[in-house]
């Protein structure tokens, strides 16, 4: 399966990568390769094979509801570009 | 023509746990912004997700709750979009193997009928954070306390006919979530929220028409006054040679204005993949007996239970069993009162309307189940009449007195059954209304008993509503007919 120009743009747009103009064509090939090598892996027979969910063969813990966090706001927002009011400001997003 | 509307809802309901579904981080409502979002929540380089134990088992408890197939392996996958609310670029939720799948809800109508609403599935997921887009210099201000506040969002099969029947649905999956102490159920807080799927479709057609979605409805009222808005709408859009487009609209409850929201052209290629930072969740059998054996009654079984134990009729039954907090103050009012008649007419006259004019939640009543108890064992036993007793109600609830006796004594509520004081009061009214008893006894006697009426009224009016009734009317019968 190859992927052409137009699909890298939008799959960019959507991840919001930025890839230069000069850079799409290229960027398509590689990618187009990538997806190639799925192809022939596509060609082994699966049946009676459970999809995997996760390449590690465990199972997931999990943890008791209990608050283990403490306010940290003043250190957590210290790396942010526009704090006020103890919000994040983030440029409009209204529609 | 005639139309038929079609209506499906998704349901977003917040489990009500201590924590985040994957961080150690508070979910206490109304904390000041962004103090109670961590590192996790904040999706800072590094971070690790920990699956909530107590989120896994609310979102099962719902499935068992609606005898719904739980599913045993739980993968999460991320639905990745750019909104600033979503602070890690994708949202973690679940899609090929949701937590809960297919069940029913069943739900009685006004007209007594009912009705089966199937339930496609419910799946885990995590809240976002909020936007809020007062001007701060021409940005907007993001608080993302909320942001990993465990939901499960139910999805329903397009089963509702019209805007009552999907209130009555929203209501009874209300019901459902606070007896099972999933979710608190406060809607103004946003614990639950409703987006409506409605279509229109000519009456006898099968085929479905273009479906709308009304997003983020949080009140009964608003969501039934959407839904009307909608299906109105589509009508007229039709009807004029339109077509319908798939939309996602907003209805705005406060101005009763519904618009459409621009959406975004890639808006649904949200690119799901499994969480590699989550492994596949197994529940196991024991997990299963356990929160099966601390399921609580269901709403439908306490209903069903209040009709044969305590003589209810169904409508009463239905409204007293709707919510826990209700369903306990009325069974705690009729086991000791000892009449469950009466507990029902008080709780659902007097407790629900004064509750309802002041806003009060039934856990906060100043009256409670046992006072009550106690004023109904003071009509029971003839201390005082049903109409006093609503004014003993009234001072309870005004915090006049700690129980009934206490306001009956403190106010000389005591109704009088001494038929000499009583006697002696008629024999008053009657010479101060010589004309009247004139009348009465010149008139025909199939008149009388409408004009008998008149010095009952005197009657009780002289002893302040203290004499007993029935001993008024027959006392005055006896003297007047001779």
């Amino acid at each position: 399966m190859a992927i052409d120009a137009s699909e890298i743009q939008k799959v960019a747009h959507l991840a919001r990568l930025s890839i230069d103009d000069s850079q799409v064509e290229a960027t398509a090939n590689t990618i187009s390769s990538i997806l190639e090598l799925v192809d022939q892996m596509q060609s082994v027979n699966t049946d009676n094979v459970e999809p995997m969910a996760h390449p590690l063969d465990a199972t997931q813990r999990l943890r008791e509801d209990v608050v283990s966090e403490v306010n940290n706001r003043e250190q957590l927002q210290s790396c942010a570009p526009a704090v006020e009011d103890g919000l994040f400001l983030v440029p409009k997003v209204i529609e | 023509m005639t139309w038929e509307t079609v209506i499906g809802l998704e349901i977003h309901v917040q489990l009500a746990t201590k924590t985040k579904i994957f961080s150690g981080a508070s979910t206490a409502f109304g904390a000041e912004p962004n103090t109670q979002a961590c590192a996790v929540d904040l999706g800072l380089p590094g971070v690790l997700p920990v699956v909530n134990e107590e989120a896994i088992n609310k979102a099962i408890m719902f499935g068992l709750g609606i005898d719904a197939e739980i599913n045993k392996v739980n993968v999460f996958e991320r639905k990745n979009y750019f909104y600033p609310d979503l602070p890690k670029g994708y949202q973690t939720t679940q899609l090929e193997k949701p937590i809960v799948g297919a069940g029913n809800v069943e739900i009685t109508l006004k007209d007594g009928s009912s009705k089966t609403v199937r339930i496609h599935h419910a799946h885990l997921e995590e809240d976002a954070g909020k936007s809020l887009h007062e001007d701060y210099h021409g940005m907007s201000g993001i608080d993302l306390n909320r942001a990993g506040t465990p939901l499960i969002e139910i999805v329903t099969e397009p089963d509702m006919r019209n805007a009552e029947e999907a209130v009555v649905f929203a209501k009874k999956l209300h019901s459902i979530v606070t007896t099972l102490g999933i979710c608190d159920g406060e809607m103004s807080q946003g614990s639950m929220r409703f987006d409506v799927n409605v279509s229109v479709r000519p009456k006898g057609q099968e085929a479905l028409g273009i479906r709308t979605e009304t997003k983020n409805l949080n009140s009964f009222k608003f969501m039934e006054a959407a839904i009307l808005k909608e299906v109105e709408r589509q009508i007229d859009v039709i009807e004029d040679g339109g077509k319908i487009i798939q939309e996602t609209r907003l209805y705005n409850g406060d101005t009763g204005e519904a618009r459409s929201m621009r959406s975004k052209e890639e808006a649904n290629d949200y690119r799901y993949f499994p969480c590699p930072d989550l492994l596949p969740i197994v529940i196991e059998d024991s997990r299963l007996k356990k929160l099966r054996a601390e399921m609580p009654e269901m709403p439908d079984a306490k209903k069903a239970r209040f009709v044969s134990e305590f003589g209810l009729n169904e409508v009463d039954a239905e409204i007293l069993s709707g919510d826990q907090a209700t369903a306990r103050f009325f069974e705690t009012t009729a086991k000791s009162s000892g009449d469950a008649k009466l507990a029902s007419n008080w709780v659902l006259g007097e407790v629900l309307k004064s509750l309802n004019a002041n806003g009060t939640a039934i856990s906060e009543s100043p009256v409670s189940a046992e006072m009550l108890a106690g004023l109904i064992a003071r009509i029971k036993d003839n201390t005082i009449s049903g109409k006093i007793a609503k004014q003993v109600f009234e001072a309870l609830w005004n915090g006049e007195g700690k129980d009934a006796d206490a306001v009956i004594e403190k106010k000389g509520l005591k109704q009088v059954t001494d038929t000499g004081a009583i006697e002696t009061m008629i024999d008053e009214v009657l010479a101060a209304n010589a004309q009247q008893v004139e009348n009465y006894r010149s008139a025909p006697p199939e008149k009388r008993g409408k004009m008998i009426g008149f010095f009952v009224g005197q009657a009780m009016k002289a002893s302040k509503g203290k004499a007993n009734p029935g001993m008024v009317n027959q006392i005055l019968k006896k003297k007047l007919d001779g």
